[in-house]
């Protein structure tokens, strides 16, 4: 276990002291900017858009106060993604074909132990990133609406989840492919999730029980997706009427509901792809 | 005590690609070897499944009496990988850092300077591995290979990279390390590093030991030169043992003689006579 900590304590310096890390942060600040300037402008727009504020059963602020945070988290799962794979996408295979790995895994610590440190690292580097921006978004949109979610920890916990499950994914990849095709297959992964999304929404839409079941069991088998749609319905849980069902088929994807049976499962979706990524490594010849 | 790395009918396939065919072989502590042989011969592979990078498929190997790959194992080693890289964004002393909490090494400060001026690196200590030279980075790889103190070190091609002068000073650190008893295989194209350091060559072909033993013993008489008023004279099959009445009948005969040279082939020439046609040979 020791040496599962010397790892992750070498995989987070890495994390931060790579250029990589300068890239998100700069593309995360450029992000901050123009969602803050994007918020601003629309509730400008929303001023003259709600004669009245509240008509009848629609929230004007509040539904696009809550399209603006429901469009920031997809920004973050988005960002965080990309953060997860770059953290992790050559950790074990595309390591090894460079010759970084080969002095560390001769060291007498255990092969399963290094893939934990690694995972510790990125999960936990990813983990602050997603509460930061998170927490930055929050606040802008609040300062533009003075509208806060009906629920603000439950959202972030749930994208911190969502990228947890994406950095064992992309360290499970990282075992069995190249750092190329690693990062090919994360991403279209989280695009499959983001489809299953899409399609939930135009289940809901034109009333398709079967379609909202397969986008659903999509969800489930992406856990992340799961995790974001359970976010995206914790942020909204209190509205009702025009300005819920409005929400309910926002722009990127519906929301449903979670719970702990979703977060059991997603802990042992993680443990799982851990346990098979530790299983390929310890088979595998450097 | 038990033989510093010890296998026994080691065998590799790769798919249906034999890399070792039943190797083997025995370094004693304090003891320097080298590993020769043709691209492709298995000496990698030999190296890699010693310190539990590749698993064998067949045979057995130990170090110091702990199967290979074990804890146990691991911990007597230091490697030197042929294609290595330390992170880009890491100082020469963080790379050693690293290794030295890794290998449970409680030596600290002192081990790494020690360390980086075994190596001459001392003045490089703060220095990025992205902004070192190639010769400095293998240099900064040996020293992270003595890391803890092995017992046993597997150094594969550890002075590709280096000038005559980073050679020569791999050479003594060589003979140093085996003055306090460390173990050392070294696997190496250069057959004249090999000859002046190993007290004992293998050379490997084709996955097997064609030819092991001392310097010495792997190369043969080739005759006896004599320098005479005449010329050189050259006699091939004379020994050693024959020179003073070879000498004592060419001055009978009313020769000068100017100077005598025992002939012998160059570790090379026994080399390719071991290895035969098999350069270049799939392993």
């Amino acid at each position: 276990m020791s040496g599962a900590v010397v790892v992750a304590g070498y995989a987070l310096r890495e994390s931060v002291r790579r250029r990589v890390f300068v890239v998100v942060l700069l593309l995360t600040l450029a992000f901050l900017g123009l969602f803050a300037f994007a918020t601003a402008k629309v509730f400008e727009q929303t001023g003259d858009f709600t004669v009245g504020r509240n008509t009848g059963t629609l929230d004007a602020t509040g539904l696009v106060a809550l399209t603006m945070l429901g469009l920031g988290m997809f920004a973050i799962l988005f960002l965080a993604t990309v953060l997860a794979v770059f953290l992790t996408l050559g950790a074990v295979r595309g390591d090894a074909e460079r010759g970084l790995l080969q002095p560390l895994v001769v060291r007498p610590l255990g092969r399963t132990s290094m893939l934990l440190g690694r995972f510790v690292a990125a999960a936990s580097v990813c983990a602050v990133y997603v509460a930061l921006v998170y927490a930055a978004t929050t606040l802008i949109v609040h300062q533009a609406s003075g509208v806060w979610p009906d629920a603000v920890v439950g959202p972030g916990l749930a994208l911190i989840g969502a990228s947890a499950a994406i950095v064992a994914l992309a360290l499970l990849g990282s075992v069995f492919l190249s750092a190329t095709a690693n990062g090919i297959v994360t991403f279209m992964l989280f695009g499959a999730g983001l489809v299953a999304g899409l399609m939930q929404s135009i289940a809901e839409g034109i009333g398709s029980h079967s379609l909202g079941q397969i986008s659903h069991a999509i969800a489930i088998a992406l856990p992340f997706e799961a995790l974001y749609q359970a976010g995206l319905h914790a942020l909204t849980a209190n509205q009702t009427g025009f300005t819920g069902a409005l929400i309910q088929l926002g722009p990127f994807g519906s929301s449903h509901a979670g719970g702990v049976g979703l977060d059991l499962w997603a802990a042992a979706y993680v443990a799982l792809a851990l346990a098979i990524a530790a299983w390929g490594f310890a088979r595998r010849d450097l | 005590m038990p033989p510093a790395l010890s296998v026994a009918a080691l065998q590799k396939r790769y798919g249906r690609t034999i890399a070792l065919h039943g190797v083997d072989l025995e370094v004693e502590p304090g003891e320097l070897v080298g590993l020769l042989g043709p691209n492709g011969a298995g000496k990698s592979t030999l190296v890699k499944i010693a310190c539990g990078l590749v698993r064998p498929s067949g045979g057995q190997a130990r170090v110091c009496g702990a199967p290979a790959g074990s804890r146990e194992a691991r911990r007597a080693l230091g490697y030197l990988a042929e294609l290595f890289r330390f992170p880009g964004w890491a100082r020469a002393e963080e790379v050693l850092e690293l290794h030295q909490r890794l290998a449970g090494s409680d030596g600290g400060a002192a081990e790494r300077s020690e360390l980086l001026g075994l190596v001459d690196l001392l003045d490089a200590r703060e220095r990025r591995v992205e902004a070192m030279s190639k010769g400095m980075q293998q240099r900064l790889g040996i020293a992270q290979a003595l890391v803890g103190g092995p017992r046993l070190l597997l150094l594969d091609e550890p002075t590709s990279a280096l000038d005559p002068v980073g050679r020569r000073m791999v050479r003594e650190l060589l003979e140093r390390l085996r003055e306090r008893g460390v173990a050392v295989l070294l696997n190496s194209h250069l057959l004249s590093e090999v000859e002046l350091v190993c007290d004992r060559v293998a050379i490997l072909a084709g996955g097997r030991v064609v030819a092991a033993g001392r310097p010495s013993e792997l190369v043969h008489a080739g005759g006896i030169e004599v320098e005479t008023a005449a010329g050189v004279r050259r006699f091939e099959q004379a020994t050693r043992e024959q020179v003073p009445e070879l000498v004592a009948e060419l001055v009978g005969a009313g020769e000068r003689i100017y100077g005598v040279r025992v002939l012998t082939s160059s570790l090379e020439e026994a080399y390719l006579d071991a290895v035969g046609g098999r350069q270049e040979d799939a392993a």
